[in-house]
């Protein structure tokens, strides 16, 4: 392409893309006679260029958008009506000028259209001589709307402006830097940074550093070159020198100050960049040589050259940050459009424009910024009427803010809207599948708000012109996720919504953490590192493993781990498969979205800013790794790639090692953990009852001629003895002929039939009894598989049958004192249906529900004869409970009886060891009354 | 935009032009290289290993301040690895842009040479050398095999991304 040509393309792009925020800003303030002025020069400036190139329908078209806007500096009422075709005229110069670019020629066609309404407005042409009476009319009758709007929309735009004047003289004046550009006084910075070369004699007169010196010089050169950019000859072209002109006008006019900037290649920026890097590692090698020499006279210039390299690299690193107002210039515009378009009043805010960012970020987030201002704007701000009848102001507000956050930036896209309608979220979850209510049920709104990042979700009712074009606010999270950035949301119904969106200052520079494993050093991105832990064999972290696994126990929960070199297969020891973790080294706690696991290296070193570079297309298919770098010292390092770390884990570890992981997460959570298997039937009503299935003997079906009638209740003949039938109640369905499904409890050869309508399902889940019952045998009420569901009461039942089944063992044992019993557990379910069976075996029952209770009631009164004690509960364990109170003097002699759900060997050894007496499963009641007994004899041979 | 460099491709194979060729050793065997392939002749040192990588990949290392991809040629060729790694050279490369560097055991001279006495790969060559060999050239006291560079690289790409 011409030189020329593309020089025009290019700042024509740059013009057009200032003249549409100006034009935006004029129409808000008519009355500004330098934004006019601006824009008026700009599109003057396109006019004549495109006349010189020879391209006749832009200059055309230029020229009528000029005329109209000649009519507004000589006093014409400026309408919304005007700066919509202006605006639209802009659009069609982009088109043309798109074209221009990918064919090297105007397309064919013609902008009658707009020329003629250009025309119209400016009362020229065919319209000459009716122009103004055109003019009066659309400032007076047609236009009164648009107006109305301009006016309303003033403050909005001052607002940002009135916040940085800076900016915005520096935006009048020049136009904004562009993608790659470097100001001025950066530039002159990096210069005075770098030393003249007569600071490389030192360096040439040593023999070992003579290469590194080349390599400065060249350096040195390349450096050399710029300045003359400043001077029109290399890359200033002539068109670049005629727009100086009119712009040192200005700043004389408007008093100076403004900021001075020239173009440079990205691509040059990117060259310096690397020779610097280039010169970091020389100056490395230099100062290795020094230091080996003691009393060097080189010591002191390299001293010299060693901060100047510094400073220069900071320099160079500061070429690449951009404000991120670069970002939302298109903003105004598509907002005005917008508002528009939807017939609503849209205050655009903007806050922190000066914010700087790496230029390669600026460019991933532009897009996914835009689509979320539209969305706000679209679908968070209500139409005027339905915000007055709110007793909102009409007029909606977007807001939009950046700040920085340690190493980050946080954008805010908030508005006054109507916020997240969470039952429509749902609803749409729901259709879409994308969960079940079971799950949504137990979501916070918070977490349901949150689907709408999911693919393929969409919430406004109907598909507008504006947003919901199938791209949603998925393809903005995977976006800003792409550059490890990450998005959230907060809403509050009636009061609006604010987006949060937080990423890396710079994809190119990555605080990591250096680490090593098998002798080899490699980079972890800090923002994925949880937290260190040390792990020694005497400390309180150690190793610990099931089944081979080696699992760490971190704050009550277990935490998968791998070794490095296992991960990445670099074991150069060579023995077996797998590393022998040993119980010394350092667990690097990753955490990759939900996941969290951690990678035991042999030794941490130190973080470090780091450049990443990406990796060669052959290592490319390695998920292991992000990318590399050089690091100071001049070797390179692999980045590990927290992502597909996180997947080589999961299929690393296997699946044997999940099922394992889960067990012991099962033992090491709480109750809420613990899933039940219960056994849900229905009797006297179609609401389902359940019981645990444990307490559960058998399943039977008897036939209705075998059920006898004996001694005023029903029994049926059952393995040679004859077992008491009872109904849960009176409703449930004798039936007449077939067979009865029941439930048989058996205990001590005795049995007992709980007659039920129906067997329905044995399904796992957690318990939760959230309602508790009045009625007798009814415990309470519980959501299994999303319905409420009655758990019935065992312990009720079994005295109908025999009244003296909890009571006959003990009748026997001829003591009838009774014995105070503490019962310690967590969950209601096992307090109500364990209390009873207890108090029923003998004991005067003290129920906790805590340790902490069951301490402090130890405390007042130690008299007590026997504890049983949960395992399983939150805050202090069983076993923390049992340690406790043997380290009382008064309690210290309690026998005390571990109850839990999970009876393995290693969990009775720990029981053992913290002090308990037995360890019993929690439904083995038998076993319990059992133990009991136990412990009351040794009790009393003891005494 | 207008200055960008052409990478120099082989010169058209006209009959009675002559290639520079830079012989270099691999395990005994004479190997030569079209001389404007060949960007440097380094020592290779402090190369990272990267874990997982094809087998050939002897790792990456920093080459002023670019980061290059290095090749073992011996397990390129399926031959055993080098009896004393210290003494190894490497040859720098430029493929799609990016830099490797081909490790070999030493660099021998440039010779001239010209098109017309090249002769077609044996047929009965190991398959893994015929893949990258481009000819071989009869000298006095020996044969040296031409390296076709694109295949050396261009096939591990392939194979690592199917990898």
């Amino acid at each position: 392409m011409d030189d020329l040509l593309r020089e025009f393309i290019e700042e024509t792009n740059e013009s057009l893309d200032v003249v549409d925020v100006e034009l935006v800003k004029f129409e808000q303030e008519p009355n500004n006679a330098q934004i006019l002025d601006n824009i008026f020069r700009l599109v003057h400036t396109i006019k004549g260029t495109c006349g010189f190139l020879g391209l006749p329908r832009l200059e055309s078209l230029a020229h009528a958008a000029e005329t109209l806007m000649g009519k507004f500096r000589d006093g014409a009422p400026v309408t919304g009506e005007a700066v919509s075709i202006i605006l639209v005229s802009l659009d069609r110069i982009k088109e043309i000028v798109g074209e221009l670019e990918a064919n090297e020629a105007e397309p064919e066609g013609s902008d009658d259209d707009l020329i003629d309404q250009l025309d119209r407005l400016s009362g020229v042409g065919k319209w000459a001589g009716q122009g103004t009476s055109v003019v009066d009319q659309a400032s007076g009758g047609g236009a009164e709307a648009p107006a109305a709007d301009v006016a309303e929309e003033t403050p909005a735009a001052e607002a940002p402006s009135e916040g940085e004047p800076a900016h915005e003289v520096y935006q009048v004046l020049e136009r904004e830097l562009k993608a790659g550009e470097v100001s001025l006084d950066e530039l002159e910075r990096a210069f005075r940074e770098a030393d003249g070369p007569e600071d490389f004699d030192v360096a040439q007169s040593a023999k070992e550093a003579a290469e590194a010196a080349v390599a400065d010089a060249a350096a040195q050169k390349r450096l050399g070159k710029v300045p003359t950019t400043k001077a029109p000859a290399e890359k200033a072209p002539v068109a670049k020198k005629k727009k100086e002109e009119p712009k040192a006008e200005k700043e004389q006019k408007s008093g100076g100050g403004a900021h001075q900037s020239i173009r440079v290649n990205v691509e040059t920026l990117e060259h310096l960049m690397t020779m610097v890097s280039e010169l970091v590692l020389t100056r490395n090698q230099l100062l290795e040589i020094v230091r080996r020499h003691e009393d060097s006279e080189f010591k002191v210039p390299l001293q010299r050259l060693s901060n100047v390299t510094v400073e220069l690299q900071e320099g160079v690193m500061k070429t690449r940050m951009q404000p991120i107002g670069n970002a939302w210039q298109k903003l105004p515009r598509i907002v005005r459009d917008l508002a528009n378009d939807l017939h609503k009043e849209i205050d655009l805010v903007m806050i922190g424009q000066d914010t700087e960012l790496d230029r390669q970020v600026l460019e991933l987030i532009k897009d996914p910024l835009t689509h979320m201002v539209r969305n706000s704007a679209d679908h968070g701000l209500e139409n005027g009427e339905e915000r007055v009848a709110m007793g909102k102001p009409a007029k909606g507000t977007v807001t939009l803010s950046a700040y920085h956050e340690g190493g980050h930036i946080i954008i805010d896209i908030s508005d006054d809207g109507r916020g997240i309608n969470t039952e429509k979220v749902k609803e749409k979850i729901l259709k879409n599948e994308l969960a079940t209510e079971a799950e949504l049920d137990k979501m916070s709104e918070q977490q349901i708000n949150k689907f709408i990042f999911a693919a393929g979700f969409s919430t406004a009712e109907k598909v507008t012109n504006v947003s919901g074009r199938g791209v949603g606010m998925d393809v903005v999270r995977n976006n800003i996720e792409l550059i490890g950035g990450s998005v959230d949301l907060k809403s509050i119904p009636g009061k609006g919504s604010t987006f949060s969106i937080k990423i890396p200052l710079t994809l190119a520079i990555v605080s990591t953490l250096l680490v090593e494993a098998s002798g080899d050093r490699f980079a972890i991105p800090q923002l994925s590192v949880v937290e260190l832990v040390r792990v020694q064999n005497n400390s309180e972290h150690k190793i610990e493993r099931i089944k081979d696994t080696p699992v760490l126990r971190l704050r009550n929960k277990l935490l998968p781990l791998i070794h490095l070199s296992n991960l990445l297969g670099i074991d150069n020891k060579g023995e077996t498969n797998d590393i022998e973790l040993d119980d010394n080294g350092f667990i690097v706690v990753m955490q990759v979205g939900a996941q969290t696991f951690g990678v035991v290296v042999d030794a941490v070193f130190h973080t470090e800013e780091i450049v990443v570079k990406p990796m060669a297309t052959m290592l490319r298919h390695l998920t292991m790794f992000s990318g590399n770098t050089i690091l100071g010292d001049g070797s390179v390092i692999m980045i590990l790639d927290p992502n597909g770390v996180a997947q080589a884990f999961g299929s690393h570890v296997g699946t044997d090692v999940e099922a394992s992981t889960e067990a012991a997460e099962k033992e090491a959570l709480p109750e809420e953990q613990n899933t039940v298997s219960l056994l849900i039937f229905r009797a006297g009503s179609p609401e389902p009852k359940a019981v645990p299935l444990s307490l559960v003997t058998r399943l039977e079906e008897f036939e209705i001629e075998q059920i006898e009638f004996s001694n005023g209740r029903d029994m049926v003949q059952y393995r040679g003895s004859l077992m008491p039938l009872v109904q849960v109640n009176d409703f449930v369905q004798r039936r007449t002929e077939g067979s009865q499904p029941m439930l048989v409890f058996s205990d001590a050869g005795r049995s007992m039939g709980l007659v039920v309508d129906e067997i329905v399902d044995i399904v796992d889940e957690q318990l939760n009894i959230e309602v508790s019952s009045e009625v007798p045998g009814i415990l309470g009420t519980a959501v299994i598989k999303g319905k409420a569901t009655e758990i019935i009461d065992v312990g009720h039942f079994l005295p109908q049958a025999f009244e003296d089944w909890f009571h006959r063992k003990e009748m026997s044992d001829e003591d009838l004192l009774t014995k105070k019993l503490l019962f310690v557990d967590d969950s209601s379910f096992f307090r109500n249906m364990l209390g009873p069976v207890l108090k029923a075996a003998g004991y005067e029952v003290t129920i906790c529900s805590s340790g902490s209770e069951a301490l402090s009631v130890l405390e007042r009164d130690p008299s007590y004869e026997i504890v049983v004690s949960d395992i399983e509960m939150p805050e202090m364990n069983g076993f923390e409970l049992c340690e406790a109170i043997r380290r009382q003097p008064a309690t210290r002699d309690i026998p005390i009886i571990a109850l839990s759900s999970l009876c393995t060997p290693a969990a009775i050894e720990r029981g053992r060891q913290a002090g308990f007496n037995d360890y019993v499963a929690k439904f083995d009641r038998p076993g319990l009354i059992a133990s009991l007994k136990e412990q009351r004899i040794e009790l009393g041979v003891a005494a | 935009m207008s200055n960008h460099h052409m990478t120099p491709e082989l010169e058209d194979d006209s009959v009675n032009e002559t290639i520079q060729y830079v012989t270099i050793f691999i395990s005994g065997q004479l190997f030569g290289l079209p001389i404007n392939r060949v960007h440097d002749v380094f020592v290779p040192e402090s190369v990272t290993r990267v874990p997982l990588s094809q087998v050939e990949i002897a790792g990456v290392l920093n080459l002023r301040g670019r980061i290059v991809t290095a090749i073992d040629m011996r397990k390129r060729l399926g031959l055993p690895p080098h009896e004393h790694e210290g003494s190894m050279m490497a040859i720098g490369i430029e493929f799609k842009e990016e830099s490797y560097g081909l490790i070999i055991d030493s660099v021998g001279e440039v010779l001239d040479l010209s098109e017309t006495s090249r002769e077609a790969v044996p047929s009965n060559l190991d398959s893994r050398w015929a893949d990258i060999a481009a000819g071989v050239h009869r000298l006095d006291r020996e044969l040296m095999v031409i390296l076709d560079v694109d295949r050396v690289l261009g096939d591990m790409v392939t194979t690592g991304v199917a990898a």
